[in-house]
């Protein structure tokens, strides 16, 4: 049966409404809510132990929420999962693990080939392409832990587009990575969000804001402020957020 | 007797069980090694003793499911303990699991010893080096009896279910390689792409669990152990890809076992010793002597201190 009353596309990516987790008793991020239009690319900055990774963890249902709701596409977030690549800190896993780079990238296609599925010849070529777009290609035998810091950030970001999400979250990419490689990482997001696609990354080096992305959200555990660059990545609501100091580089 | 005839009833049966039990233990051991968890298989190879007891003086029976089932049981209580004792001391995961496993381990054996060991085919020094040496071939008459349906028949009731056991822990592995491997190298992206991350954890645990039940009753609790984590490990320094290494640690498991128990048999009548070793000490130390050797003179740790 064709639904009578054709849906209107969804035009927000992700949606948070009052999320709050807590660790230990402690609120870690409280009653957050906010919006990500689709075709954006949002830097979710704050000091550290504002919660930033903690909010996108909870977000996708890593961690569990005392309170809230997330939506992803109109849907809740564990119905969209398809639609989403999540790149961790590249700290969070053991580079030593015994994997090479292919190996990596084809995590990401988990969903199209499943428990069994075999690698058909396109899926081994569109992981190849994966890696090619970030300049690895000659890397793929490579075993993970004789990479640097970039070329492994560089093998997550590779793996997140073999996802083919429309909604790429990204905990610091550009942390401990060499300027190539963070040249590179923004070159393919920029692509990605030219394409339509939705990109959210926790980001720490102020300067380079306004040049990457074109909204920030503002957090120091609860939100401080959302919106475009252009208007809300200004001194007084970045000083509100991290309180005074380093703040001679952000348009007054 | 023939030579024939005494290696196939007295020498082959216990061989080829240490192998089995090796191999079931060695493949679950590679992914518990890659989680850190390899603590874990130290617990669940402990724990079974308290569950085997506790089963047996609950429904009297030593059969075989009976005793299987008390020492799941015992592994499930001893991940919830753990869990319980980390939640509520803030204790880290390794202390956690020392607690849990030795406390109930030392409970196991006065459990044993105060109700007496009769009825039951334990005791205490059985219960840690096991008695690989009394599974052997009564009916066996020589290698002909190895198609002799009447002597099959009669062969020790732990091969064949050791055999169950490693053909259902394989054939798990190999269904669940792949979210087993990406939840084991990356837990946060597993989730993220909706695989059941707890559920695979605990069907690990699991099956670490059966490996360690269906070797213990023939091998004993220390074997299970050092074929838990010893092959995974000397694997681990051979390679650098996962099916190798898994391919790689049955090898060295099967090996080890193999050797072990033939040097344990011929070693000391062979060099005029009047004393003999026991085999799953002598498996359990072959496979602590290839993870030096692999540690000593493996390709990876040159190619790694080169690197560096």
């Amino acid at each position: 049966m064709v639904d009578p009353t054709p849906l209107a596309v969804p035009e927000t990516a992700l949606t948070l409404s009052g999320l709050t987790v807590a660790y230990a008793g402690m609120a870690a991020v409280e009653d957050a809510s906010a919006r990500f239009p689709v075709g954006t690319m949002t830097a979710i900055i704050g000091p550290n132990g504002a919660g930033k990774s903690t909010l996108l963890k909870a977000a996708l249902g890593l961690i569990p929420a005392v309170a809230g709701e997330v939506r992803a596409f109109g849907k809740p977030v564990a119905a969209s999962l398809g639609r989403i690549a999540y790149v961790p800190q590249r700290a969070a896993v053991d580079w030593d693990f015994p994997a090479r780079v292919i190996d990596v990238v084809r995590m990401g296609q988990y969903r199209q080939t499943g428990l069994l599925g075999r690698l058909t010849p396109g899926l081994k070529a569109q992981a190849m392409d994966c890696l090619a777009r970030l300049g690895m290609e000659d890397f793929a035998q490579r075993q993970i832990g004789a990479l640097s810091g970039g070329q492994q950030q560089r093998v997550f970001l590779a793996r997140a587009l073999a996802q083919g999400g429309d909604l790429i979250i990204l905990d610091e990419p550009f942390t401990g990575v060499d300027a190539a490689t963070e040249a590179a990482i923004i070159g393919v997001l920029h692509a990605l969000r030219a394409q339509g696609r939705t990109i959210i990354a926790v980001h720490h080096d102020l300067s380079t804001v306004p040049a990457y992305f074109d909204r920030v959200l503002l957090m120091n555990r609860r939100v401080i402020a959302e919106g475009t660059t252009a208007t809300t990545f200004r001194r007084a609501t970045v000083a509100q957020a991290y309180g005074d100091g380093l703040l001679s580089a952000i348009p007054a | 007797m023939t030579f024939g005839a005494e290696f196939v009833a007295l020498t082959l049966p216990p061989m080829v069980i240490a192998m089995l039990a090796a191999m079931a233990c060695a493949a679950p051991g590679n992914f518990l090694l890659l989680r850190r968890q390899a603590m874990l298989g130290d617990a669940m190879s402990h724990v079974v003793l308290p569950g085997i007891v506790a089963a047996f003086l609950l429904t009297g029976s030593a059969a075989q499911p009976v005793m299987l089932m008390g020492a799941l049981a015992a592994a499930a209580l001893s991940a919830a303990l753990i869990e319980v004792l980390r939640r509520i001391t803030g204790a880290e995961p390794g202390a956690a699991m020392g607690a849990t496993f030795t406390a109930l381990f030392a409970s196991g054996v006065l459990l044993l010893e105060s109700s007496g060991a009769g009825g039951i085919h334990l005791d205490v020094e059985h219960a840690l080096y096991g008695s690989l040496e009394a599974l052997i071939w009564i009916d066996a008459t020589g290698w002909a009896s190895l198609t002799d349906p009447a002597a099959l028949a009669t062969l020790p009731p732990e091969l064949p279910a050791l055999a169950l056991a490693t053909l259902v822990i394989l054939t798990a592995l190999a269904l669940v390689w792949r979210p087993l491997t990406i939840a084991t190298f990356d837990e946060g992206f597993a989730t993220s792409i909706g695989l059941p991350t707890r559920l695979i954890s605990a069907a690990l645990t699991g099956l670490a669990a059966l490996a360690a039940v269906a070797a213990f009753s023939a091998v004993g609790s220390i074997l299970t152990i050092a074929m838990l984590i010893c092959p995974a490990a000397t694997a681990r320094l051979l390679t650098d890809r996962l099916s190798h290494q898994m391919a790689l640690s049955l090898l060295i498991a099967a090996a080890a076992a193999g050797l072990g128990t033939l040097i344990a048999g011929y070693l000391p009548p062979a060099l005029g010793l009047s004393f003999s070793v026991s085999a799953a000490g002598s498996v359990a130390t072959l496979s602590g002597l290839f993870l030096g050797l692999a540690a000593c003179f493996g390709p990876r740790r040159h190619s790694r201190a080169a690197s560096r």
